[in-house]
């Protein structure tokens, strides 16, 4: 049912950027983790994907070198589902204050 | 369960270690002989992880020094400094530290945890950046977290990195303040520093060395990284620590900010807690003294950490990168490290054991740390015990391959 709903949301990656941003964080995790994954916005990275704590920061550090971003300490904590990364991403792609 | 629950990971791990008949947080000496040496369940055991590294704990002078002042000032300030006054020897160790820095200004802290929390919270606020290196020790996160300005990790000891992530900023208002250490604790490895203090010259951020671990042991007088790496003139602060070579304990910062003095009126770790008891401040400035007058002490210690490290390193163990008085050996895993490090323990050797999540790169590691106060006997003997132990548990051969590669 997760692959159906983002297969669903990568098909409309034209309508929705954040589709586009799901599918990318999707080939950073799977470069991290090294096997394929597959998310939704509601995938909480620690215990959906099973992470430790070095492993979130391995991911968080290719997720700010793909989008070219640094994501400070405070703004990682806040971070749970890809929803939340995603938002984060946005955010400071846009500059807006976080 | 109670409000505590919440630690429960935590205790999963501490009970499976005490499972083990192994408690690495609660080794109880029943004395310590010298420097070197401590009872243990009545077996004298050599202590090869107490970062005591000039083993001044145990110096006439250094000790003489405490008692006099204690006999003279009494046992304690029972207050800080603001409220009870600083003791003329709070003033005398801040000249003394900044005249061995050569430096305009010194702050001396009740520990070095604290002068971590008190100089990173308030050297930068809201609107700032603070640069850390992502194997800081746990004082540089939590100072980080006591203020206010945003906190940036980079990739450990990668100057490039960190180039990146200041670049990102570029246009950004406000202070950046990038935060290394000399010696990192774990592995032993130092910063490259030249490399860094080119970075804080090109982005114009300001450079903090904690040179906790590099105080008294690296550089041509013992002032740290920053002496031996030439780069003096690019740190803009130096924060250490009383608590490894000088044998004592506090901490300390010091810089030519001309601007310096107004940390003492801002700086709440320093501000409210009770300031150093002057036989620990009488014990301290014997100690840098010693520093000063005694460089063979440090001939001693360098060629204590070779003979450790290249010992361990020839016989197939697996050891940090450089050759310092940290010297860590990579366990295949948790369950090895802690077997091992209690059959060394047995044997009659302590060191320091560390598992995930304490260590980088999630590996387990046998810490031991080097003094110049060791013989070169017992430098021997804690080779042997490591030989024995290895055969023991089967896996020096196994491990043999990887003789002299990076933890």
């Amino acid at each position: 049912m997760q692959s159906n709903h983002r297969l669903a949301l990568v098909e409309n990656k034209d309508a929705d950027p954040q589709a586009q941003m799901r599918e990318d964080i999707a080939s950073v995790f799977e470069q991290v983790l090294g096997h394929p994954v597959q998310i939704t916005d509601q995938t909480d990275i620690v215990e959906d994907l099973g992470m430790d704590s070095l492993g979130v920061m391995n991911f968080v550090m290719a997720i700010e070198d793909f989008y070219d971003i640094s994501i400070p300490l405070d703004r990682i904590a806040q971070i749970q589902t890809v929803a939340d990364l995603i938002h984060a991403v946005q955010d400071l792609r846009s500059g807006t204050p976080t | 369960m109670t409000i505590l629950a919440k630690h429960a990971a935590s205790k999963l791990v501490y009970d499976s270690l005490k499972e083990h008949g192994v408690d690495p947080v609660n080794v109880r000496f029943d004395s310590v002989l010298s420097p070197t040496e401590g009872m243990l369940h009545g077996r004298r055991t050599i202590l090869l992880g107490t970062n005591n590294y000039l083993g001044l704990t145990f110096d006439p002078d250094c000790i003489e020094r405490s008692v006099e002042a204690t006999r003279s000032q009494g046992t304690g300030t029972t207050g800080s400094r603001i409220a009870n006054g600083s003791y003329d020897g709070h003033l005398r160790l801040e000249e003394a530290l900044a005249d061995f820095y050569g430096c305009q200004h010194a702050m001396v802290f009740s520990t070095g945890y604290q002068a971590n929390l008190g100089i990173l919270s308030t050297l930068v606020g809201r609107g700032d950046h603070l640069m850390l290196d992502a194997d800081s020790h746990a004082s540089i996160y939590d100072g980080s977290r006591l203020g206010h300005a945003e906190v940036i990790r980079f990739r450990h000891n990668s100057p490039d990195d960190l180039y990146k992530r200041l670049r990102r900023l570029e246009g950004v208002p406000g202070d950046r303040l990038i935060v290394v250490e000399g010696i990192y604790s774990m592995l032993g490895d130092t910063a490259p520093l030249k490399e860094f203090a080119a970075v804080k010259r090109e982005t114009g951020a300001y450079l903090l060395v904690d040179e906790a671990h590099s105080m008294g042991v690296l550089g041509a007088t013992g002032r740290g990284l920053a002496e031996a790496a030439g780069v003096e003139d690019d740190v803009d602060f130096i924060v250490g620590t009383f608590s490894k070579s000088l044998g004592s304990v506090g901490g300390f910062c010091v810089s030519n900010n001309p601007d310096f003095d107004i940390l003492r009126v801002v700086c709440r770790p320093y501000m409210f807690t009770a300031s150093l008891p002057p036989g620990v401040i009488g014990s301290t400035l014997a100690a840098l003294e010693k520093v000063r007058s005694e460089p063979q002490l440090r001939v001693n210690l360098m060629r204590n950490a070779h003979r450790l490290h290249d010992g361990l390193t020839a016989m197939g163990f697996q050891t940090g990168p450089e050759a310092n008085p940290v010297v860590a050996v990579a366990m295949p895993n948790t369950e090895t490290a802690v077997l091992f490090w209690k059959l060394l323990l047995d044997k009659g050797l302590y060191l320091n054991i560390a598992i995930p999540p304490a260590t980088p790169t999630n590996v387990s590691l046998l810490r031991s740390s080097v003094s110049a106060a060791h013989t070169t006997q017992q430098i021997d003997t804690a080779l042997e015990l490591f030989a024995d132990v290895g055969r023991q548990l089967g896996f020096l051969t196994a491990d043999r391959r990887r003789a002299g590669g990076v933890v």
